[in-house]
C-alpha cells in the first residue's frame, strides 16, 4: 500500500487550493478527481466573478480555474484525473478506481472536497428528455460548445438559474421565462437585471404543473402558487419549449465524510447533510478535514479560501507548520472568508426578508418580484446621480461583497469604501474620464456611462455587452428598458474593447434625451 | 398531512400515522435509475418503513446507477411529509463503498501500478 501525508478528494477550487497550500508547506499530496478534467465548476463560469481583488474579483471562473492549475503545477501537486475514490476506510486507508484497477492508498491527512450536486424536483412528465439541470446546459454549452435547446424556461431564480439563463441567451437559446415557487428572486439582484433587460420575464410565486409532449419536451405550464405552495386554479400559463432547465438548490455530496464516521449534521442553512466542522474545517474525526461545498453550499470563492484554511490546518496537524510562522495566513484567510460573508446574501440571512439596505435605503420591491429596478425606485440609490456630461451611474442596490469598481476607476470617482458591502456612491470631486473601465469591471453588468445631454436633443448611454454578433457601429435598433420593454428608438455610435475589458464589449448607443435614465439594452432591427 | 407532533423519534413505531390515502401523483416517478414510484414509497411508510435505508433495501430506490443522487432527497421529502415530521428528522442512507457504481471485474482488478 502507498503512503502519502496528504489525499485530497476532489480538484475542485476547494480541493486545488487546499493541495497548493498543503504542497507549499512540504506535504506530499496527491488530489483525486472523478472527472476527466481538473478545477470542479470552475471551467463552467465564464462570467466575472464577484469580490474583492483578493478574492479574484471580475476576472472570469475559467480563468481562475487556469491560475489555481497552474499554481497547483509550480507546487508540485500530484492530481489524479478518472480517479473516483469510492471509499474511506480505518486508518485513512482511501480506496480508488484508477481506470479498471482498484488502488489502496493511505494518508496521515485527508481533505473532502467533493463539493454538491443539483437538487431536482417533480412534476408532471420531469423524467421527459429535454427536462435538465442548470449544471447540465452549462456543461452543455460551457464545456462542449452544445446548445442545450432552442426555447428554454428556466426554474429558480437563485444565482445559478440568474447566471445560467444569461449564459443561455448568450449562447443563442431563447429563454422564455423564469419561474420560481418562492414570493422573491433568490440570487443577487444585478445579476436578475441583466437577464430582465434583455426582455424575459419572471414569474415569482409560480412552478412548474407540467412538461408536456410523448417523447421530449415540447411545452410547459406554470402557475402560482399560494403560501403553502398550492396551485391556485385559473393562473396556469402555457410555453412552447423544447427545453425546461432546473436550478433548484444543490445537495452537498458528504458520503464519504459520513463513511469516515464523521460527525454529520441535517442542516437546511448549508444544503443538507454536511459534516460538523470547526472554523478550520476540521470534522470531528482526527485528520480528516471538509472545504467547499460539502461543508455547506456557498461559491467557489469562499471555496477556495475554504480549501486554504484546511490545507493549512492540514499541515499544521502533520506538524509541517512551527508555530510562529501559522498566525499570519490564518488571520489574513478569516479575514477574507468573513469579507465574504457578509451583506445581505450571507448565509447568516438566509431566508430573512430584508427591507432595507445597510444605508437605510428601502430596497427595491420591483428587483425582488420583477428582476429590475423601477423607473421611481432607481433615483434613491448612491450610484445614479446626475451631472454634465460623461459619468458613471450605477445601478448596485443590494449589499453584497463586492468592490472591483472603486479599483478600476483610475481617477477615484467611485468609493465603495472599507465596507466591502456599502452600496458603491459617486465621489463627485473628481472627474469622469470616459474610460469605461468601471463598465467593464462590474460583475454585476450594473454601470453604464452616460451623457444626459449631448446638446443636440439626444443622450449616449455606455453600457457592458457581452453577445454575439457584436452590431457594428451605426446599427439602427431599439433601445430596452430596465424592464426589457422597447422603449426608443437608438443607434450604436461607438464600440470599444480592450484586453482590460476581458471580452466585455462596451456599446455606446445614442438615444433622445428623455430616454436617458430609462434606456439600458440595446437591441438591432 | 396534519403535523404529527407527538412523533419525536423515528424508533418510536408505536405512534400511529393516518391511513394511506392514493394521491392523483402515485405514478409519478421518483427513482429514474429503479423506477420506484411516489405511491410505492408512500404505501411503503404506511406499511411501517420510516427510514431511507429501510425503504431503500424495500423498494431499492437510490440503489441504481446514481446511487440515490438525484432521488434521496426527494424520498426523503416524501417519507417526512407522510410522517408528518421535519425532512431533516429522517436520518440518510448509510454510506457505503463503493460510493460509485463500479464493475465487479474493476473491484476484483486490484492495482499495483504507480499513479505517481
Amino acid at each position: 500500500m502507498k503512503r502519502v501525508d496528504l489525499i485530497v478528494i476532489g480538484a475542485g477550487p476547494a480541493g486545488l487550493s487546499a493541495a497548493i497550500e498543503a504542497s507549499s508547506r512540504g506535504l506530499s499530496t496527491v488530489v483525486f478527481d472523478e472527472n476527466a478534467r481538473p478545477g470542479g465548476q470552475l471551467f463552467k463560469q465564464i462570467h466575472k466573478f464577484f469580490g474583492s481583488k483578493e478574492h479574484k474579483a471580475k476576472i472570469r471562473g475559467f480563468r481562475i480555474g487556469q491560475t489555481l492549475l497552474d499554481e497547483a503545477g509550480k507546487a508540485g501537486v500530484d492530481v489524479v484525473l478518472n480517479a473516483t475514490v469510492m471509499g474511506i476506510y480505518m486508518e485513512k486507508e482511501v480506496v480508488v478506481r484508477i481506470g479498471k484497477a482498484i488502488e489502496h492508498i493511505k494518508a496521515d491527512a485527508i481533505i473532502v472536497a467533493t463539493g454538491a450536486s443539483e437538487n431536482m424536483v417533480t412534476f408532471k412528465g420531469w423524467t421527459l428528455p429535454g427536462v435538465i439541470g442548470a449544471g447540465a446546459a452549462q456543461t452543455m454549452m460551457n464545456l462542449h460548445g452544445i446548445k442545450p435547446g432552442s426555447r428554454i424556461l428556466m426554474l429558480g431564480t437563485g444565482n445559478v438559474g440568474l447566471v445560467v439563463s444569461f449564459q443561455l441567451l448568450q449562447a443563442g437559446c431563447e429563454v422564455v421565462a423564469l419561474a420560481d415557487a418562492a414570493p422573491s428572486i433568490g440570487g443577487y439582484g444585478v445579476h436578475a437585471a441583466k437577464v430582465a433587460r434583455t426582455g424575459v420575464p419572471f414569474y415569482l410565486s409560480h412552478t412548474i404543473v407540467e412538461a408536456e409532449g410523448t417523447d421530449h419536451v415540447t411545452g410547459v405550464t406554470i402557475a402560482e402558487v399560494d403560501h403553502s405552495f398550492n396551485f391556485i386554479p385559473g393562473t396556469e400559463k402555457h410555453f412552447d419549449v423544447d427545453t425546461i432547465c432546473v436550478a433548484v438548490g444543490l445537495s452537498p455530496m458528504s458520503q464519504l465524510l459520513k463513511m469516515a464516521g464523521c460527525k454529520m449534521e441535517d442542516n437546511p442553512k448549508r444544503g443538507g447533510q454536511v459534516p460538523i466542522i470547526d472554523e478550520h474545517g476540521a470534522t470531528s474525526v482526527p485528520g480528516i478535514f471538509a472545504a467547499g461545498d460539502v461543508a455547506g453550499i456557498e461559491e467557489a470563492s469562499s471555496a477556495m479560501i475554504e480549501g486554504r484554511q484546511a490545507g493549512l490546518y492540514a499541515s499544521e496537524y502533520l506538524g509541517y507548520i512551527q508555530d510562529d510562522t501559522f498566525g499570519e495566513g490564518e488571520a489574513d484567510l478569516d479575514a477574507a472568508l468573513s469579507g465574504l460573508r457578509q451583506g445581505m446574501f450571507a448565509p447568516g440571512n438566509k431566508g430573512k426578508v430584508i427591507e432595507k439596505t445597510d444605508e437605510g435605503i428601502p430596497v427595491s420591491t420591483s428587483l425582488l418580484h420583477h428582476g429590475f429596478v423601477a423607473d421611481d425606485e432607481i433615483e434613491r440609490f448612491p450610484g445614479v446621480t446626475h451631472r454634465s456630461g460623461v459619468h458613471p451611474v450605477i445601478e448596485c442596490t443590494q449589499n453584497i461583497p463586492c468592490n472591483p469598481c472603486q479599483d478600476a476607476c483610475p481617477k477615484k470617482c467611485i468609493e465603495v469604501g472599507e465596507h466591502i458591502t456599502a452600496l458603491p456612491h459617486i465621489n463627485e470631486d473628481n472627474p469622469c474620464i470616459n474610460c469605461g473601465m468601471c463598465v467593464a469591471s462590474c460583475p454585476g453588468q450594473a454601470i453604464f456611462l452616460i451623457d444626459e445631454d449631448c446638446g443636440d436633443g439626444t443622450a449616449e448611454i455606455t453600457l457592458p455587452y457581452e453577445f454575439l454578433p457584436v452590431p457594428e457601429e451605426g446599427t439602427a435598433g431599439t433601445a430596452l428598458s430596465r424592464d426589457g420593454n422597447p422603449v426608443c428608438p437608438a443607434t450604436v455610435v461607438k464600440l470599444r474593447t480592450s484586453k482590460a475589458f476581458d471580452q466585455t464589449v462596451l456599446l455606446t448607443m445614442k438615444v433622445p434625451k428623455a430616454c436617458a435614465m430609462q434606456a439600458r439594452f440595446f437591441k438591432a432591427n | 398531512m396534519s403535523k404529527n407532533k407527538g412523533l419525536t423519534s423515528l424508533n418510536d413505531r408505536s405512534a400511529a400515522i393516518p391511513p394511506f390515502v392514493p394521491a392523483a401523483d402515485d405514478d409519478r416517478i421518483i427513482c429514474r435509475c429503479e423506477e420506484v414510484t411516489k405511491g410505492e414509497i408512500r404505501k411503503a411508510v404506511h406499511a411501517g418503513l420510516w427510514t431511507l435505508t429501510e425503504i431503500r433495501r424495500y423498494l431499492r430506490c437510490g440503489m441504481g446507477l446514481c446511487q440515490g443522487q438525484t432521488c434521496a432527497k426527494l424520498v426523503k421529502g416524501i417519507i417526512a411529509r407522510e410522517l408528518g415530521v421535519s425532512p431533516a428528522l429522517i436520518e440518510p442512507a448509510t454510506s457505503r463503498s463503493p460510493m460509485r457504481p463500479t464493475e465487479m471485474e474493476v473491484i476484483a482488478n486490484e492495482s499495483e501500478v504507480d499513479f505517481k
